[in-house]
């Protein structure tokens, strides 16, 4: 069961193999049975899943043809779920019940999706091991001693495991395709814009992008058919309208331009992980495509500039948890000031605290010209390198990052070597392009993933391409032996 | 030593739009705590900000009556800083790229003369909530009603130089914003608010003293009060040879006296920055050129209106067209009436005595214009008397209707019956048989000064209902025998 499809599955609800309640239960049974070992969910909401699995068996019943109807899926813990806990694995929200629903889980929920739960992640979405969590580390299915990376951790480990057929994730500087890339699944980050932002807590608001988690590109494609789209509550979601992204699939890769980034492979890439990267190139030639190299030249700045952008608006994005209107708020305050001090100072992790302090500093007067403005010049720059390697090629190949998966605790008192294992995702969240990762190989037994960079609103290519690659092989279909064993 | 007063304004309109700034909400004053919220309001996590066009409509119109650039291209920033009843953390405003640019308007000052006050610039900016103390045992209570309403903040130049000029700047720039109906003008309820900011300097030097800022002034008469004694206390310190401190100050009308709010060294580091979740606003020209072609009319060209059609003096038609209210006030009653000098004589005059004995706004008139027009009808048709008129004001003040309905029900109705008017004229002569006599006996030019006590008489004895216009001749004919 664990390596269907949401192609195979939605056939197979359709035949009436199976009914979405008992398609739940088998999920929910597997999340209660391995999630001890993986601690990807935070909330697993039994009721509401079952609820709706009937309520999709009745839609399917009567002729619907969503591909996610009756589809269990999980959504990061971000994703704010009408009467569901929502605590973006913060103390700050340990106990927030969002009234409302966000438009990605909404606009699943209206294609008759099952949300199984909500997925653990790095507090607030800042981190890349998913070892920021008020809810403790989330463990790598293929190995239980490293992580399963970050942000969207628990979503990579659950999808990776069997315990969701897919989930969604979000992307501010590599959340979706780095976690994909270390738990071998595949993840898109669309352009800024193409998702909308209502109803996901922000981290920083001019690079946050929603996209989806799966087990392999044609999933990733149904899930985006669903949640892609202009909407009226977010002012920065995009109104160019969206296209049908699995119509061209299948779609011949004849004569498709690979552009490999010079910068993407000199130092600091693991050589295991440059050969699969390479393997995979190779096979896109055989596949009919043409490599060219390119240069990113401003890709070093990628984390300087990304390291003073995102604290910058996440500094103020998350001055609203201030213990007044929902949310954590310290015992026995004595005035306001000391509410405001140790609702933050208890209700925050560290890592947070970090950035929200870098983040108040690059914008403080006096500094704001030297950091904040000057991240964004070199933003622009990075923009304009993009824009000038997609006047050459159709896709950007490379990896996703430097290494597999690293030990659980290894880089945890290194920030700087954990913030370099963001260096090759940055630079996209910067420009705004969309990305994907997708399984290309192992290396000293853990998932390599290949990254794939297309031009703006460029998904549908996108897709296309990790499809043809993803028929050519079969790296998206290894699964971990905890999936396989239970 | 001879101070010169500087001083500029920064006044905050709420613009009467529908909604509110960045959500769906409404924005009606007075409802139950917390009812005209949105998420977006509440500053609930994962809440986005979409912006009201109609606002941008609104500062668009302001920027125009101020003859002022208007921002192409403008942005909006957060302004971050942690207060209870600001629930996002950061308050959404603009900074470098405002929606007015740079403009001016005049004010007429008391001597006639008029003077131009320079516009620094006008920006778009959500309010904060509200913080209740009381009711909450110890505690503060948090009400969001007024989170995300719209406001128009218009910053002066350091133009004005007293407590009179800064008054009629804030008229000029209320009587603006209500003629073009983007803001209620009620101070009371808070639409319109100023902050002052004043400084001394000698007289003759270039230099700007070290200024303070009044916060949060609501009235006109407290703008006033409120300079006047911020003036009188940094002279104070001045001619101490003591120094001006940078601070923000209230104004506290009790004790007629400004007091310390906070000093610049514990003012905040905002760390403006343009806002993620907002769009820059991009205007084309061919949508500011229709806003400027469709303006209603400004104060201004009211006054010149009301000179030219209904020949009004120009300090009659200054008063008259100081309010929207006022001028169109003054409109209907002159249409009604059919007669703008009376028109406009009854509501600078009666009316407004009326008004200002129980401190009410033109808008707030028991008596509708079209009542009072009603009535000047009858002063016109001969009807009534102007002095008759005037208790039928009284009358109409307090609610007893229409004029009509009053000069029926009191019997007031004008005698124009020449017999009636005769047999109390001769009753008069009759009673005053002396007065007669010497009237007789006098020549005409005693005669004329005379005549004004046989007419008291006889309009005392037709208890006001005589027409004096009537009685003046016949009294002169009965009167020569």
């Amino acid at each position: 069961m664990v390596d269907q499809s949401i192609t195979s599955l939605a056939k197979k609800l359709r035949a009436k193999d199976i009914s979405s309640v008992e398609l739940t239960q088998d999920y929910l049974a597997r999340i209660k049975q391995l999630d001890g070992q993986l601690n990807s969910y935070i909330t697993v909401s039994d009721e509401i899943a079952l609820a709706q699995a009937e309520a999709a068996d009745k839609l399917i019943a009567s002729g619907s043809t969503s591909a996610l109807a009756g589809i269990p899926i999980a959504h990061k813990d971000l994703f704010c779920t009408d009467g569901i806990l929502t605590t973006c694995a913060s103390k700050m929200l340990h106990n927030f019940i969002p009234p409302y629903e966000s438009t990605v889980t909404g606009r699943m929920q209206a294609s008759g999706a099952i949300t199984l739960g909500k997925t653990n992640m790095d507090e607030f979405a800042m981190g890349s091991s998913n070892e920021n969590s008020h809810y403790g580390a989330v463990k790598n299915p293929w190995n239980l001693d490293k992580v399963p990376g970050g942000s969207s951790g628990g979503s990579a480990a659950a999808v990776a495991a069997g315990l969701c057929v897919a989930a969604t994730g979000t992307d501010t500087g590599g959340s979706i395709r780095q976690p994909a890339s270390f738990c071998g699944i595949t993840g898109l980050k669309p352009t800024y814009g193409r998702v909308s932002r209502f109803g996901m807590i922000a981290y920083a608001s001019s690079l946050d992008q929603a996209g989806p988690m799966a087990r392999s590109a044609e999933d990733c494609a149904h899930i985006l058919q669903s949640i892609a789209g202009f909407d009226t509550n977010d002012s920065t979601c995009s109104e160019i309208a969206t296209e049908d992204y699995t119509a061209n699939l299948d779609a011949p890769l004849s004569g498709l331009s690979i552009g490999l980034p010079k910068e993407y492979f000199g130092d600091g890439l693991n050589n295991d992980v440059a050969k699969a990267i390479q393997d995979a190139v190779k096979e896109f030639e055989k596949l009919g495509a043409t490599v060219k190299e390119i240069s990113l030249p401003n890709l070093n700045l990628s984390i300087p500039s990304y390291y003073v952008i995102a604290p910058s608006e996440a500094s103020s994005n998350l001055s609203r948890f201030d213990g007044v209107r929902y949310g954590y708020r310290c015992e026995d305050p004595k005035d306001l000031m000391d509410m405001y001090k140790r609702s933050r100072g208890e209700g925050f992790g560290k890592e947070v605290q970090k950035r929200i302090m870098v983040g108040t500093y690059a914008l403080s007067e006096g500094y704001y010209d030297a950091y904040y403005l000057k991240a964004q010049r070199i933003r622009r720059l990075i923009k304009e390198d993009f824009v000038k390697a997609f006047e050459q090629v159709d896709v950007i190949m490379g990896p996703v990052a430097p290494t597999t998966a690293f030990g659980i605790g290894a880089k945890t008192d290194d920030p700087i070597a954990m913030y370099l294992e963001d260096i090759y995702t940055l630079s996209v969240n910067l420009a705004g392009v969309p990305a994907m990762s997708i399984p290309a190989g192992f290396a000293d037994g853990m998932p390599v993933g290949l990254q794939i960079m297309g031009n703006y609103f460029s998904e549908a290519k996108l897709l296309n391409v990790a499809h043809k690659f993803q028929q050519a092989t079969d790296w998206h279909t290894k699964n971990p032996s905890l999936a396989e064993g239970a | 030593m001879n101070w010169e007063v500087v001083i500029g304004l920064e006044i905050h309109a709420q613009l009467s739009t529908n909604s509110k700034l960045f959500s769906g909400a409404a924005t009606s004053f007075g409802a139950e705590p917390n009812t005209n919220t949105t998420l977006v309001d509440l500053g609930m996590p994962g809440a986005l900000p979409v912006f009201n066009k109609e606002a941008l409509r609104m500062a668009v119109m302001f920027g125009h009556a101020v003859n002022a650039e208007i921002g192409m291209t403008s942005i909006f920033a957060r302004k971050n800083y942690f207060y209870p009843d600001l629930p996002k953390g950061y308050q959404t405003s603009q900074m470098d790229d405002p929606i007015v640019g740079k403009g001016y308007l005049d004010i007429t000052l008391d001597d006639g003369t008029v003077k131009r006050v320079g516009i620094t610039r006008a920006h778009l900016e959500e309010d904060a909530g509200k913080s209740l103390h009381e009711d909450f045992h110890g505690m503060t209570g948090i009400d969001l009603n007024r989170s995300s309403t719209p406001l128009l903040e218009i910053v002066s130049e350091p133009d004005i130089r007293s407590a009179k000029e800064a008054v009629a700047y804030v008229k000029m720039i209320h009587s603006i914003v209500t003629y073009l109906g983007i803001c209620d003008g009620n101070m009371a309820e808070g639409n319109m608010r100023c902050d002052v900011n004043i400084s001394l300097r000698p007289k003759g030097q270039e230099a700007y003293g070290t200024r303070t800022e009044i916060k949060n002034v609501n009235s006109f008469r407290f703008i006033e009060r409120a300079i006047y004694t911020e003036i009188e206390r940094q002279a104070d310190i001045l001619e101490d040879g003591g120094k001006i401190t940078q601070e923000t100050r209230l104004y506290d009308p009790d004790k007629d006296e400004t007091r310390s709010m906070r000093s610049k060294e514990e003012a905040n580091d905002y760390r403006y920055f343009p806002c993620p979740d907002l769009l820059p606003i991009e205007l084309t020209q061919e949508y500011v050129d229709q806003i400027a072609a469709n303006l209603p009319e400004l104060p201004k060209q009211k006054a010149d209106r009301f000179m030219s059609e209904y020949k009004l003096s120009e300090y009659d038609a200054g008063v008259l067209s100081a309010t929207r209210a006022m001028a169109d006030y003054f409109e209907e009653t002159a249409n009604v009436a059919g007669n703008a000098k009376l028109a406009a004589n009854w509501v600078m005059g009666e009316l407004s005595k009326y008004l200002n004995s129980e401190s009410k706004d033109i808008s707030e008139s028991p008596v509708s214009a079209g009542h009072l027009g009603g009535l000047l009808v009858r002063i016109e048709d001969n009807t009534i008397n102007g002095k008759t008129a005037k208790s039928v004001l009284q009358a109409m003040w307090d609610g007893e209707g229409s004029a009509d309905d009053i000069i029926e029900a009191k019997g007031l109705k004008q005698v124009t019956d020449t017999g009636a008017i005769e047999a109390v004229i001769q009753s008069v002569i009759d009673a005053n048989p002396a007065q007669v006599e010497q009237f007789r006996a006098s020549d005409e030019d005693k005669q004329k000064k005379m005549i004004g006590f046989f007419m008291g008489q006889v309009m005392k004895a037709s208890q006001g209902k005589a027409n004096p216009g009537m009685v003046t001749p016949i009294l002169n004919k009965l009167l020569k025998g």
